[in-house]
């Protein structure tokens, strides 16, 4: 009689010559090298697929009891939120879940300036999560709509008013848009099925595209020095670790518990965030009739919200409204083209010279007060802050290829240091 | 010309992609039965896009809903705004009896107006005057910021605020800070384009105001 384990063995090696699973496992996990000295910002990778992972699951659950339709909607909500078991939790799962979701994926970004993460032959991953950033942006403001409270409304109406300024087609795109001449239940009716069924499944695919690129090239780290060339007589990186078990046990899982130690006081503590994650005026049905006081996204959006709203002057005979859209999506974009314009010698910032420290101090310093000012009423000096931190915010990424070039770097050591 | 640069195309592809270059693509049929099918193909496309595009487009319903509304405006008194109200094409109206005050100071001082002469296509022919009106005490507007579709708050004092120390009345637009006067023309150097939309409409009589169409019929 065939022992267990034979048996097991032969189920696999049946398997095996049918679907490459033994094969998959070890290019991807067992036998997948990442460097040893990596720190806390390379665990935002596997908390974003985490929430991903959330976000899917609670939605699937959420639409169960949700009703698409200017008339259901709101009402659906509140059902939800009272008589559904678990609703409540579910909900709060999903909204904490969003914040959580561009929380994360900033800090991923970060991480990605900071260490030269974009640079070759990187370059792919990084466009790859640049259009994630995007599809996500997308994800969040389709989803917004969905409680159809008031400010789900205007926040709607705000949005796609931008695509009004284009010129020329501009008011006939909105109106292709919304279904209508302004946001109403067929544009409810749409968002909701780019929502859970469009978006989530490009979403899925980008994802899936974003971690086979990083397999391909194998994981940045913070010295930026690359593993592959330090290896032993059988090919392995000296400076590497198999990501199973070693960084998903050590690593991972313990920041996946600590992460959703956090996740868990937020969603059952303060699941409205303060009115950030869940604004006050959403409490009230869409009303086509009464804007909110003030009219703020999600504290995720407000620092390109800022930047849309800091165009203030007509150019080249186009309107402001026209310039905010561009502004805006120059800086959503802008990112993206990053690998050609650092032309530095080294990746990590921990190498480069001091105009490379400085510059992205002061971007980020200035993406805060953008942030912060995208949840202000706009006044004349506000705004002039706005459009000297949107000045920042440009300088830093059309700048460097000179700041890059010109600074002194330091020597990058042959081995990663542990530190 | 264009069937034979897409053929050259077509050769390109199928000796550096599909490996076919013992396929003698410079036969000329082949290249014409390329280029043709190749040319149904985006035909074909672009027919299959046209429901996935044209779907999106405002619905039977939703046309419906932007039919004229007949308002009653005899018991609006003067400096009052009646609506915001669910008007044409699901927009939010305003009308507006102006004050002789309000009316006085109103072309006192365009030269903080982008558009003071209604240059722009934002209102009927017969609206594009002094008061951008019909009668010239009662002003019909879409309530909608022309910046990103906000609803500007209706300020008539004429006072300063905090947003204008020299305000002679009209609109603030709470999302950006856009300012329009008293017949909705935006001030310069604020984040909104144009003026306020004047929709089409007419008075039936004295007291009745029809929104959404005008006397020469429906917009």
């Amino acid at each position: 009689m065939l022992s267990l384990q034979q048996s097991m063995k032969n189920i696999m090696n049946w398997i095996d010559a049918r679907l490459p699973v033994t094969e998959t496992y070890e290019k991807h996990m067992s036998k997948y090298y990442a460097p040893k000295n990596t720190n806390f910002w390379y665990l935002m990778g596997v908390l974003a697929t985490v929430v991903l992972v959330n976000q899917l699951l609670t939605g699937i659950w959420l639409t169960m009891s949700y009703v698409p339709t200017a008339d259901g909607a709101f009402a659906s909500i509140e059902y939800i939120m009272r008589d559904v078991n678990y609703g409540w939790m579910l909900r709060y799962m999903h909204s904490t879940g969003a914040s959580a979701f561009f929380l994360v994926v900033y800090l991923h970004m970060f991480r990605g300036l900071m260490y030269g993460s974009y640079q070759k032959p990187r370059e792919l991953v990084w466009i790859i999560g640049m259009v994630i950033f995007v599809a996500l942006m997308a994800e969040g403001f389709l989803g917004y709509l969905l409680p159809w409270g008031n400010m789900s409304f205007w926040a709607g109406q705000v949005i796609v008013s931008l695509a009004g300024a284009v010129p020329i087609v501009g008011d006939g795109l909105a109106t292709w848009v919304r279904g209508d001449f302004n946001i109403s239940g067929i544009t409810l009716n749409r968002f909701f099925a780019l929502h859970v069924v469009l978006v989530p499944m490009l979403l899925l695919v980008l994802v899936f595209l974003h971690i086979v690129a990083l397999h391909e090239v194998g994981s940045n780290n913070p010295d930026g020095i690359d593993i592959k060339k330090n290896t032993d007589e059988q090919g392995k990186p000296l400076d590497g670790i198999p990501f199973h078990p070693y960084l998903t046990l050590g690593h991972d899982l313990p920041a996946i518990v600590a992460f959703f130690f956090i996740f868990s006081i937020v969603m059952f503590y303060f699941p409205d965030g303060g009115g950030y994650l869940i604004e006050a005026p959403n409490y009230e049905k869409a009303n086509p009739l009464k804007t909110p006081d003030l009219i703020a996204p999600v504290w995720y959006y407000t620092p390109f919200y800022s930047m849309l709203r800091a165009a203030t002057f007509p150019f080249l005979g186009l309107d402001a409204k026209f310039w905010g859209l561009v502004v805006m999506a120059g800086a959503i974009f802008l990112p993206a083209v990053l690998p050609w314009l650092d032309r530095s010698k080294v990746k990590s910032i921990r190498y480069k010279g001091l105009a490379s420290k400085v510059f992205l101090a002061v971007f980020v310093v200035a993406f805060f007060i953008l942030g912060y000012l995208g949840v202000q009423h706009p006044t004349p000096l506000k705004t002039f802050i706005a459009q000297i931190c949107t000045a920042i915010y440009f300088s830093y990424f059309l700048l460097m290829p000179w700041y890059t070039a010109a600074e002194k770097t330091k020597k990058v050591p042959d081995r990663v240091q542990m530190r | 010309m264009l069937i034979s640069s897409i053929g050259a195309y077509l050769d390109i592809f199928a000796r550096d992609v599909l490996g076919l270059d013992e396929i003698k693509l410079d036969d000329s049929r082949r290249k014409f039965l390329l280029g043709a099918t190749s040319l149904v193909g985006v035909a074909g496309v672009a027919g299959l896009a046209t429901p996935f595009v044209g779907s999106w487009q405002p619905g039977a319903k939703a046309l419906a809903a932007g039919a004229p509304v007949k308002i009653d405006i005899s018991k609006l008194a003067e400096g009052e705004m009646l609506g915001p109200i669910p008007a044409w094409r699901d927009k939010p109206i305003f009308v507006i009896r102006r004050t002789q005050e309000l009316l006085d100071q109103l072309n006192s001082k365009n030269e903080r107006l982008a558009d003071p002469n209604s240059e722009r296509l934002q209102q009927p022919e017969y609206a594009k005057n002094e008061t951008r009106s019909i009668r010239p005490e009662i002003l019909v507007l879409v309530g909608l910021c022309t910046h990103l579709s906000c609803a500007p708050k209706f300020r008539p004092q004429i006072q300063a605020e905090q947003f204008d120390q020299e305000w002679i009345g009209g609109f603030f637009c709470p999302c950006h800070g856009s300012k329009f006067d008293m017949a909705g023309r935006v001030y310069l150097g604020v984040p909104a384009p144009s003026n306020l939309e004047v929709p089409p409409h007419y008075y039936e009589d004295d007291g009745i105001l029809v929104i959404g169409e005008d006397e020469k019929g429906m917009v």
